[in-house]
């Protein structure tokens, strides 16, 4: 009996492993590629490239229908994709700095890309292997992050503003205002960035500071305001947002333009507005860092992400807005008239980009985020009593042992 | 020269500690009790106010000249004891993490102990099944089974679904310290039951009916029978449990919602967080061993108290 079941047992097995060989992939998308670039050039040389990204930031795994920047890259190139994800920019850092993990392609936010070159951790890039970069619009280029543009791609860009469910937030109170994340009305029903940038730049917003404001009297007070917004929250998230507003969990949350198309569209109740004071307005480069193995074939997957058709539908699929002129143009009407994906010029003039902090305003940044979050609440007196408790505890049991010792060697 | 034969059997396991265990640990000691500062060509250390000096004085140099000339300054490894006096700050933190961490140990005995009593009174088919069942839930992957009672215990969660139709609730559950204890009693629960069964399973029934049959009540069989005999396998328990909940941090962030952060989320934020400062994460983990090792000491104390007893008698 035992035997027969493990002959059916292998005999699935390998009619499994048969079925995958037989359907891989093939994706039915037959783009035309651009034929200026030897797309086959390390087809032989077995190569593996690993791309750091942010999570449900690409296009891929996402059924049938859907465009998959990975597999298309590993079909057309033959060079495989190692591909996993971060869910912010310091912990990217904190991987980096760290080193012990190597990768041939990042991708971090503008004043992440000025820190990393700044510290010297990224490598220059050979643009001659990036020919669709002359695709990318002139505004994104040479930004402020990286002046002589010599070590980024721009990759998506996007806004922060509020999500909100619709039938969770009153009518009457005003979502054009980061005022809102700290109306109490809401309290238990608010998720924050749990990245310390984000969260510190929409307070400063909302008190009137520049969102890249230096100045330590201006952060104590930002940090103060979200002491106490930290009542009201719920959760500090960031991916976990998905799920937490999808399934109607929290009324308000503050997130990226992108994610919250993506989190409308499962959810019809969501809302996502700007506020009115101004927002952050961020960009995503394509980096090499330092010690990149195969910094010509992650040259190579820049360029792919870069491409005209794959710019288009990778940013359809993610939400996020697209810097590539050629795939701006390609959008479908709807979308490029989508005020959410694409504001108008005049809506985001009070849009500051994020630029590299001094790292004495980090450090200090740093120190107050974690000095928010381990801003115990409750019960001043836990800290003693414990103490007492430990300290009683010890005392009691050596004291108990002693005496049951003594005990022993009299009765003997 | 001759090994010994049980040296020799014992090297590669040896080699593996001092590689993964002692230099891990020398390594931590060696970051907690250092910094990296910034020096300028005659090895003097530099303020950040005076780093700051000379940004400013190098701009204007570079914009009157015209050029791109980058502060270069070289960097040291210095002892300190700041990080040390900084986890001053985080204190409560730690004792949050003691505390939820003793509740979840004392929850994991209490239903532990019976339980484990119960299995290793059946017989030997039927104590298998039952150990394999309590081993079942950890074929699943540690982060999945969290994220399962996620969705159980938000507000719009199927606990909370399911108390609506009789009109009960809805309650808060999840982002509260409660939650996080919950998960931690979940996920370590069959580490406090295996060490239990294995010792439980070696106290005979003749032991059990000898202690009755000299006049034991049943309080009397458990109190100085059943109780002392199992004191090894409580103290490892314990250990088991209370070692791993302490250090926790994905239990508290995905049920704790970041609001109750305890000192392993404050220990990952030091490394792999906002907010990266590695000397003062190995501070704090030095710090959390030496209270895992006072905790661990005074199990042991409660473990040797009765072998010295057994060796006596």
């Amino acid at each position: 009996m035992n035997k027969i079941l493990f002959r059916l047992i292998s005999l699935l097995f390998i009619a499994a492993i048969l079925s995958l060989s037989v359907f891989a992939y093939d994706s039915g998308w037959d783009i035309p590629y651009s034929d200026d670039v030897d797309w086959k050039k390390y087809s032989e040389e077995n190569i593996t490239i690993n791309v750091y990204n942010w999570g449900e930031y690409i296009s891929v795994d996402a059924g049938d229908d859907c465009f998959d920047v990975n597999a298309e890259f590993e079909e057309l190139t033959g060079i495989k994709v190692n591909y996993s994800n971060f869910a912010s920019n310091e912990e990217l850092y904190a991987k980096l700095k760290s080193g012990g993990s190597t990768y041939d392609i990042i991708i971090p936010s503008d004043y992440m890309v000025s820190r990393l070159i700044k510290e010297n951790l990224l490598e220059k890039l050979d643009y001659s292997n990036i020919p669709n970069f002359s695709k990318i619009m002139e505004r994104y280029k040479n930004p402020e992050y990286d002046p002589t543009n010599e070590y980024s791609v721009p990759y998506m860009w996007g806004r922060i503003g509020i999500i909100y469910n619709k039938t969770m937030v009153d009518e009457e109170d005003n979502v054009h205002s980061w005022e809102i994340l700290w109306n109490e009305k809401y309290a238990n029903n608010i998720l924050m960035f749990s990245n310390s940038r984000d969260a510190f730049a929409i307070t400063c917003a909302r008190l009137g500071y520049s969102m890249n404001t230096t100045d330590e009297n201006e952060l104590r007070a930002a940090a103060q305001a979200l002491k106490e917004q930290k009542l009201l929250v719920q959760a500090y998230v960031m991916d976990e947002i998905y799920d937490k507003m999808g399934g109607g969990e929290a009324a308000l949350a503050p997130y990226y333009a992108g994610d919250a198309i993506v989190m409308m569209e499962d959810n019809p109740d969501l809302e996502f507005v700007v506020p009115d004071e101004g927002t952050n307005l961020f960009v995503d480069a394509m980096c090499v860092p330092k010690g990149a193995r195969n910094k010509a074939a992650a040259e190579m997957y820049i360029n792919f992400v870069t491409e005209t058709l794959v710019a288009r539908e990778n940013s359809i699929y993610i939400g996020y807005s697209v810097p590539q002129q050629d795939a701006f143009d390609a959008l479908p009407e709807e979308i490029r008239n989508d005020e959410i994906r694409y504001p108008n010029l005049e809506d985001t003039l009070k849009d500051e980009i994020y630029i590299a902090l001094p790292e004495t305003t980090t450090k200090l940044i740093d120190s107050l985020w974690t000095s928010i979050l381990s801003d115990v609440k409750s019960s001043p007196w836990m800290t003693p009593v414990m103490l007492i408790l430990v300290i009683g505890l010890t005392i009691i049991i050596n004291v108990r042992r002693e005496i049951r010792k003594k005990n022993k060697i009299e009765n003997q | 020269m001759i090994f010994k034969a049980s040296k020799l059997t014992a090297a590669p396991y040896i080699l593996w500690v001092m590689i993964f265990i002692i230099v891990p640990m020398a390594l931590i000691a060696v970051f907690a009790f250092t910094t990296t500062v910034k020096v300028d060509g005659e090895g003097n250390i530099l303020s950040a106010e005076e780093i700051s000096v000379m940004e400013e004085e190098l701009a204007v140099y570079n914009e009157e000249n015209g050029t791109e000339e980058e502060l270069e300054l070289d960097e040291r490894t210095i002892f300190t004891l700041d990080n040390i006096i900084k986890v001053n700050d985080y204190l409560p933190v730690l004792f949050k993490s003691l505390w939820l961490a003793a509740i979840a140990t004392v929850i994991c005995l209490v239903i532990a102990y019976p339980m484990s009593f119960a299995i290793s009174r059946v017989n030997a088919n039927r104590q298998k099944v039952m150990i394999m069942l309590v081993m079942l839930p950890m074929w699943m992957n540690f982060l999945l089974r969290t994220y399962a009672w996620m969705t159980l215990l938000e507000k719009n969660g199927w606990i909370n679904k399911l108390l609506s139709f009789f009109n009960i609730g809805p309650f808060q559950m999840i982002n509260t310290q409660g939650a996080v204890v919950l998960g931690m009693v979940y996920n370590y629960l069959p580490f406090m039951i295996l060490p239990l069964y294995s010792i439980m399973v070696k106290i005979h029934d003749t032991t059990l009916e000898a202690s009755s049959d000299l006049g034991a009540n049943v309080f009397q069989t458990f109190s100085r029978v059943i109780l002392p005999l199992s004191m090894p396998g409580i103290a490892s328990g314990i250990t088991m449990v209370f070692v791993p909940a302490i250090s926790t941090f994905i239990i508290s962030r995905m049920l704790g919602g970041g609001t109750n952060l305890l000192i392993g989320d404050l220990i990952d934020l030091q490394f792999l967080g906002n907010a990266y400062n590695p000397n003062l994460g190995a501070a704090i983990s030095l710090v959390l061993m030496a209270f895992i090792l006072l905790c661990m000491s005074i199990t042991n104390q409660l473990d040797n108290e009765d072998n010295i007893e057994g060796v006596l008698l």
